[in-house]
């Protein structure tokens, strides 16, 4: 067992009816490695298919087959590791994890064991924000991480008395990523989980969609007293969603705090997360003495490469969120909240570094996470699939500099955009939405709305801010579209302010 | 004109390259032969006449345009451990109950890109396990050969019983085998034939059903010292759905027979001179050591300090890797399915009805030695004395030894159930001689040498260096020729 | 090394195979008889040495990642004991 490398911080203890405790988590996430065919076969990886027709003869295990390996897999294995600045061993083996599942047609596994193909490793994480908008930084151990076959599937609902067996997945390549039990909540749980998710993504070394089931965790959790040595932990199995994982870390720390201040004791065990009842559930009918009894798969050789390998692939890795984050923060001068955000994913990273060219990095910032996220999430579309362009939202954002159009327009057009599409400055053009600069036309407007309200005229004198409802009421009759500042100069001049 | 069936795959090619004879002639012969024969032989799971014939045609075809490949029309047998597409492959276990494959295995895909003309599938110890050809589902095999003045059937050996039967009784003109532990040598020792278990990594194993995959080997069976260069010749190959095949071209092995051996160090290791050797063994290798003197071989005596442990430790890894190899077997996707309610019932019932009891054995014992606190004690241990094996070897290799010389066998071949009641490691001392060289992956090859007092069939082995097969065929034929060859008299 | 009853009959249950007690019984001779043999293995001084992983040295071939199998479920599940619209067909599994 590794000692637990972080330190315990209060605010993260969960108070019982006895008093504190800690919760200790670690993780071990399985992703489906990005390629086009199997770990050990030519059958494809696609996800669905009909019943058993991403199988080959190896993928079935049929009589004298034999596994050769995927050297995409293995690249996408060894840029992964660095991606974890992790250790990356030039020497593995494949080994064999035996036992017996309709599912597992070899009735082994072929995985990595004590051999792996990337050693320890560090995910730096953000945790947050707060009610304050900060993040807390903490560093959470890799263990290590792993190539293995994934499992074919088992169907038990298609007939009364027999399950089916479909192998399309048999053979597919995970990367198993171990952490070390670093994590003190469900929320650096799920913080974890979401850094790790994006690094997989900038990397492309999976496309981690958690709802094909290209991403899933088991997920380790025991309890302690703060202080105390490490308490018998029970692993929930298989959690395919960054929002179950916080829920069963919750539901499965208090169970156990519960049993433990009851007096009993927790029994290490495997538990399933039930999402409907929000709870973690005794796998107890399948729990057999496990005895897996690995040894290395003598149909492969160990798996080596060189250093000049590793250093091409190193060489050639993308800017990843941290480097990232960090220059945003110094070249835009973004704020760290602004940062974590952008680079949350790489498709947002993409899209605000094509909006923030030749433009304020700040302003760019702000519209993509108040007005353009926030109008996705509206329409439940991912980035991808944003009906405004980098470049239609970065022209918007030029003619509101240029003085074309005021903020608020912007706001009307990016609307327009976002809905019907086409250009802004051809929206903004023939829809008339141009900034009335002409300060005579102002002024007739400015002339009126002080000539209808005596009374405010009057308190404005002794009230400057009131200046504000004046903008506000030129703003509305002009249909928004006369300059602020020349509003703002007409009115002070004719109210007598300052 | 000699009999068809009499002839040596050389012989056969320049028959028929000169058309004395026909190669649906030749097919013809032995699948009468055959049919003779094997109700009393049982060398036999599966002939296939129809697709024997068929090949013979496009043989006659292919020499009739002058495009004879090097095995053009050869008719031969193929144990049943070999993926045959469409055909009978069931390693001689219950288990694999009606399988034939959708795919050919990559060595009898050369054979065949050669010319080579297919009888059938040969019988063999169940999953390859065993030294006698006794616990194959199919019965075991009798050995054409019988102990003077007796008519008690007699055993081939194993695991390639079949192979080693059918090719000493002339049932086919060579046939493929395979060796985890002597399955080559040891049968063709008891039968008067010549075996070779390449290097591993020589043939492929691809579609070759898996026993040890660390130690299985491919190889052919032959009546000569050349007929099993030519098999090789053919066997062997590069393949890129076999990780554990060797990079390395396959070199025209027949070429080097006839070469002389004067001035090669032959070795022999002190060690193979074990306690309760009959006179009979001791005089044979004399024989051999005397017949290389004469050829003006040089003789070293070598030591090779851990050959009494390859054999223990041959039994903690065989079955190691047996046992996770045979989990496939599980009444799913191919084979035999003891129908049950319960999946796990099911498991166990299938694998209970379709194992035989030495294969449960091997698996029991490869399970137990992979568990939970016995792996170090067992698996480790013996993966570092087979380090150990495999460094005795290379020590005598780099003091410049060109082919070792030993034994093939503790005894002549015994009575069919002579060995029933015996301790397994009574039945497990018969590879003791050829394990060693399956531990260190090198090449082996088993050559008759003479008969015992009762008649039957002794052999001698040597033992070369990794991927030098030329070498052992070159002095292997120094054997062939001052012993003669042997053939059982007919009495079937 | 020896082994017991029952540990025949849990290794036999890791390895799947239904064995009677009878069975057991003469699977348990036969097997410390073979773990006896091997016993002698203890006598190497094994110290220092390595573990063989591969018994010839080889470097591992590569395949590229193309995909060059698979589109036959038909030849997959053309030997199954039991198959319907080319899904094997198992007795139910109860997670």
């Amino acid at each position: 067992m590794n000692a637990p490398v972080r330190t315990a911080n209060p605010k993260n203890f969960i108070s019982g009816a006895t008093g504190d405790w800690e919760v200790v988590i670690g993780m071990e996430i399985h992703a489906q490695v990005a390629s086009e065919s199997k770990l050990f076969s030519g059958a494809s990886t696609a996800f669905g298919g009909e019943p058993n027709d991403h199988v080959s003869m190896v993928d079935a295990a049929m009589p004298g087959m034999l596994p050769v390996i995927n050297e995409e897999c293995v690249r996408q294995a060894v840029r992964t590791g660095l991606g974890l600045n992790a250790e990356i061993h030039k020497r593995s083996v494949f080994a064999r994890k035996n036992y017996f599942y309709p599912d597992l047609p070899q009735g082994y596994q072929i995985s990595q064991y004590d051999q792996p193909i990337v050693g320890e490793g560090i995910v730096t994480v953000e945790v947050g924000p707060d009610n304050k908008g900060q993040f807390e930084e903490i560093s959470i151990g890799v263990e290590r991480l792993h190539l293995e076959q994934d499992a074919g599937k088992s169907l038990h609902d298609q007939h009364p008395t027999m399950s089916y067996v479909d192998l399309n997945r048999s053979g597919v390549a995970l990367m198993e990523i171990v952490s070390k039990p670093d994590l003190r909540s469900s929320e650096e749980a799920r913080a974890y989980l979401t850094k790790v998710r994006t690094i997989l993504r900038y990397l492309g070394t999976s496309d981690a969609d958690m709802d094909k089931g290209n991403l899933r965790a088991d997920i380790n959790v025991s309890v302690r007293r703060p202080g105390e040595p490490l308490g018998t932990r029970c692993e929930i199995k298989n959690v395919n969603s960054i929002r179950f994982a916080g829920q069963a870390i919750e539901y499965e720390a208090r169970r156990q705090i519960a049993v433990l201040e009851d007096g009993g004791s927790i029994s290490q065990e495997t538990r399933l997360f039930d999402p409907s009842r929000g709870e973690t559930r005794s796998m107890r009918s399948k729990e057999e003495a496990h005895d897996y009894r690995y040894f290395p798969d003598p149909d492969l050789l160990p798996l080596e490469f060189d250093d000049a390998y590793v250093e091409a692939l190193k060489a050639d890795l993308p800017e990843l969120p941290d480097e990232k984050r960090q220059r945003f923060q110094s070249d835009f001068g973004l704020s760290a909240y602004d940062a974590n955000v952008l680079v949350s994913d790489r498709e947002i990273a993409h899209f605000f570094e094509a909006l923030a060219r030749g433009r304020d990095g700040k302003q760019a910032a702000n519209w993509i996470i108040n007005d353009l996220l926030g109008a996705l999430n509206k329409a439940g579309k991912p980035i991808e699939a944003s009906p405004v362009s980098a470049h239609q939202l970065g022209e918007l954002l030029d003619l509101q500099k240029e003085g074309v159009i005021s903020g608020k327009i912007a706001k009307d057009v990016f609307e327009i955009v976002f809905t019907e599409g086409g250009s802004p400055r051809e929206i903004v053009e023939t829809r008339g939405l141009k900034q009335v600069t002409d300060t005579g036309a102002i002024e007739k407007v400015v002339d009126e709305i002080i000539a209808a309200n005596p009374d405010k005229v009057e308190q404005a004198k002794s009230k400057p801010t009131m200046i504000g409802w004046f903008v506000g009421q030129v703003m509305k009759a002009s249909g928004g579209k006369a300059a602020p500042q020349a509003v703002n100069d007409l009115l002070k001049a004719k109210l007598g302010i300052e | 004109m000699t009999e068809l069936t009499a002839l040596t795959i050389a012989e056969l090619r320049d028959t028929l390259g000169r058309r004395q004879a026909s190669a649906v002639e030749v097919a013809e012969a032995y699948v009468a032969a055959i049919e003779a024969a094997n109700p009393s032989l049982n060398a036999y799971v599966a002939v296939t006449p129809d697709k024997a014939l068929d090949m013979a045609r496009a043989s006659d075809a292919r020499i009739a345009a002058g495009e004879a490949r090097p095995l053009e029309g050869v008719p031969l047998g193929i144990k049943d451990l070999f993926a045959t597409e469409g055909v009978h492959t069931q390693a001689a276990s219950h288990i694999l109950d009606g399988f034939k494959p959708g795919y050919e295995s990559t060595v009898t895909a050369n054979l065949w890109a050669d010319g080579a003309v297919m009888l059938g599938k040969l019988n063999m110890d169940e999953f390859a396990m065993g030294s006698s050809n006794e616990t194959s589902y199919y019965g075991p095999v009798v050995s054409p050969w019988r102990s003077e003045g007796s008519n008690a059937k007699i055993v081939p050996g194993g695991s390639s019983g079949g192979s080693a039967s059918a090719v000493a009784a002339h049932l086919c003109a060579g046939a493929t085998a395979t060796d985890t532990g002597g399955s080559i040598r040891q049968p063709a020792a008891f039968t008067g034939t010549v075996g070779i278990k390449p290097t591993y990594g020589r043939c492929s194993r691809w579609g070759t059903v898996a026993f040890a995959s660390s130690l299985d080997q491919a190889g052919p069976i032959a009546r000569t010292v050349r007929d099993a260069a030519i098999m090789l010749k053919s066997m062997a190959s590069v393949d890129p759905k076999d990780t554990t095949s060797a990079d390395l071209p396959v070199p025209d092995y027949e070429q080097s027979i006839g070469e002389t051996v004067k001035g090669l160090k032959i070795g022999i290791p002190r060690e193979y001179r074990v306690e309760g050797m009959p006179e009979e063994i001791e005089k044979l290798w004399q024989q051999g050591i005397d017949w290389y003197r004469q050829a003006g071989a040089e003789i070293v005596d070598i030591s090779l300090p851990h050959t009494k442990y390859a054999l223990p430790a041959y039994y903690i890894v065989a079955p190691a890797e047996a046992s996770s190899n045979l989990a496939r077997y599980d009444g799913v996707r191919y084979g035999l399915r003891v129908e049950c309610d319960d999946i796990i019932d099911m498991y166990e019932k299938t694998r209970a009805a379709g194992f035989g009891r030495e294969v449960k054995r091997r698996i029991l014992i490869g399970t137990y030695v992979l568990s939970a606190g016995y792996y170090d004690a067992y698996y480790v241990r013996a993966q570092k004395v087979r380090t150990l094996i495999k460094r005795d070897f290379e020590l005598a290799f780099e003091a410049g030894v060109d082919a070792i010389l030993t034994p093939a066998t503790p005894s002549s071949a015994f009575g069919i159930g002579a060995m029933a009641d015996a301790d397994p490691v009574e039945m497990y001392l018969n590879d003791i001689f050829t394990v060693t060289v399956n531990m260190a992956g090198l090449p082996g090859l088993a050559v008759p040498a003479g008969l015992d007092s009762s008649g039957l069939p002794l052999g001698l082995q040597l033992i070369g260096r990794p991927f030098d097969e030329q070498t052992l065929f070159r002095v292997g034929q120094v054997i062939e020729d001052a012993a003669g060859s042997f053939a059982a008299p007919k009495w079937w | 090394m020896s082994v017991d009853i029952q540990t025949v009959k849990r290794v036999a249950h890791l390895a799947r195979v239904r064995v009677t007690d009878d069975e057991a019984k003469s699977f348990q001779s036969e097997i410390n008889a073979i773990l006896g043999f091997v016993d002698q293995l203890n006598e190497v001084d094994v110290s220092g040495v390595e573990t063989m992983t591969s018994v010839l040295p080889m470097a591992m071939r590569k395949r590229a990642d193309a995909i060059t199998d698979g589109a036959k479920a038909e030849a997959v599940v053309a030997n199954a004991p039991a198959t319907e619209d080319n899904f094997f067909l198992v007795p139910k599994v109860v997670e």
